[in-house]
């Protein structure tokens, strides 16, 4: 059987729900090339008026952080409580804050 | 910075996200029995939905107007997306697609026995929707809290569609009861078939299923094979009574003091026979699936070359402009 060498590359697909909206990581596809990636994305993950617009990436592409949660990529941002707004005292009958 | 941890280390974490629900991810350390048990089970469930495709497949070309072949088309066609949402949420546990087909091809895979039962008549259609989709969901809702992201996912995507489904089936069905005598013998001769076969569909009972207690442990699996059973029979008993069938099982009855139906023991003879491979569709399922994956190898392939050739030419081009 010539099972890998008819294997087609792996593609992200992400879809923008409507206007306004990020383009959202859906789920991942097999295609040869990037034109048919799109077209089974369209096929697969908006049979049902889930999406105005779609991305496609190879998954061989996409460059992670370590998924660990205790990766010391995100600690310098744990102990900054000063970033959000609840840190602040202000009155409660202080209007508009 | 990295550090070294130890195995007993990697466990502890991955039994601390299992016990507080949070959801396990692809590059996450799991334990192989895990992964196993995992990619084990998403198979089984992908080739289902691929299998899924032939039995009402059958009826395409026979839908009897152009409004039942196009809702039939397109639950046929969520079939082979499920199959695909599936078969993308196991490649993520490291095994390949072309690898999973060929466990399915070569019988290496199991896929839901309920397949391996023909349908014979258009009214099997309508049952499908009903009690085969009606038995998918109950098993498939809880999946959607499953620990492993990828899985759950899938699983969310797919009872959204799954709903519709099974809407069409009881559709079809009290369509058909509403019409003649020969119209609704055609219906409950084919809800006899297929009552005992979907009960099945949960799987053996639970003294009888070794490997689910390790599941619900690691959160993989929410409720047991004979939890899932009841909650389907005590939702179908009284959509059958508002259809006007009769269940075939004398034993169906109120139980005021469990606060559920009774019911009598599915046949597990015939459910191992059928899962050994003897039940009556098992060689032409497979058969077809294998016919179907050979003679698609040259479009693959063909594929394969035209996206060589055109992103040879691309950087063929790009060399150009930049020389």
């Amino acid at each position: 059987m010539s099972a890998v060498r008819g294997e087609w590359p792996l593609w992200e697909v992400f879809v923008r729900g409507k206007r306004g909206l990020n383009h959202v990581h859906v789920g991942s596809l097999h295609a040869a090339d990037a034109e048919m990636a799109v077209r089974n994305a369209r096929d697969v993950y908006t049979r049902r008026n889930e999406g105005v617009s779609i991305w496609v990436v190879k998954a061989s592409d996409v460059t992670a952080s370590s998924p660990d949660e205790k990766d010391p990529l995100f600690a310098p941002a744990g102990d900054k409580v000063y970033r959000h707004p609840t840190f602040y005292d202000v009155p409660a009958d202080v209007p508009h804050m | 910075m990295t550090q070294v941890q130890d195995e007993q280390e990697l466990q502890a974490q991955f039994d601390a996200v299992v016990a507080r629900h949070d959801r396990i991810e692809p590059r996450d350390w799991m334990p192989e029995g895990y992964r196993k048990t995992l990619v084990r089970q998403i198979a089984q469930h992908a080739h289902s939905e691929i299998i899924g495709m032939q039995p009402e497949g059958n009826w395409v070309t026979r839908a009897p107007s152009l409004r039942r072949k196009a809702t039939l088309l397109a639950k046929v066609q969520d079939e082979a997306g499920h199959g695909l949402y599936l078969y993308s949420a196991c490649e993520t546990l490291g095994v390949s697609r072309a690898e999973l087909t060929e466990l399915l091809i070569e019988g290496k895979q199991k896929y839901s026995s309920i397949f391996n039962y023909p349908t014979l008549s258009y009214a099997d259609v309508g049952t499908i929707g009903w009690l085969v989709d009606g038995a998918a969901i109950a098993n498939q809702v809880p999946l959607c809290r499953t620990s492993y992201g990828p899985y759950g996912r899938a699983m969310i995507r797919i009872c959204k569609e799954e709903s519709f489904h099974q809407r069409q089936g009881f559709e079809l069905l009290m369509t058909m009861m509403r019409g003649t005598d020969a119209q609704r013998a055609m219906v409950q001769e084919s809800v006899d078939r297929f009552w005992w076969p979907a009960l099945m569909m949960f799987g053996p009972p639970d003294d009888a299923s070794p490997n689910t207690a390790q599941s619900m442990a690691w959160g993989i699996k929410r409720d047991t094979n004979d939890e899932l059973r009841q909650k389907f029979v005590d939702m179908t008993v009284p959509q059958a009574e508002r259809l006007g069938v009769t269940l075939p099982d004398p034993a169906i009855a109120w139980n005021e003091d469990r606060g559920h139906y009774d019911f009598g023991e599915p046949d597990w003879e015939e459910f191992a026979a059928v899962v050994r491979g003897e039940g009556p569709c098992n060689a032409q399922r497979i058969a077809h699936r294998r016919r179907a994956h050979e003679d698609g190898a040259w479009v693959r392939e063909a594929a394969s070359a035209f996206a060589a050739q055109q992103s040879a030419q691309q950087s063929a081009q790009q060399q150009e402009v930049s020389a």
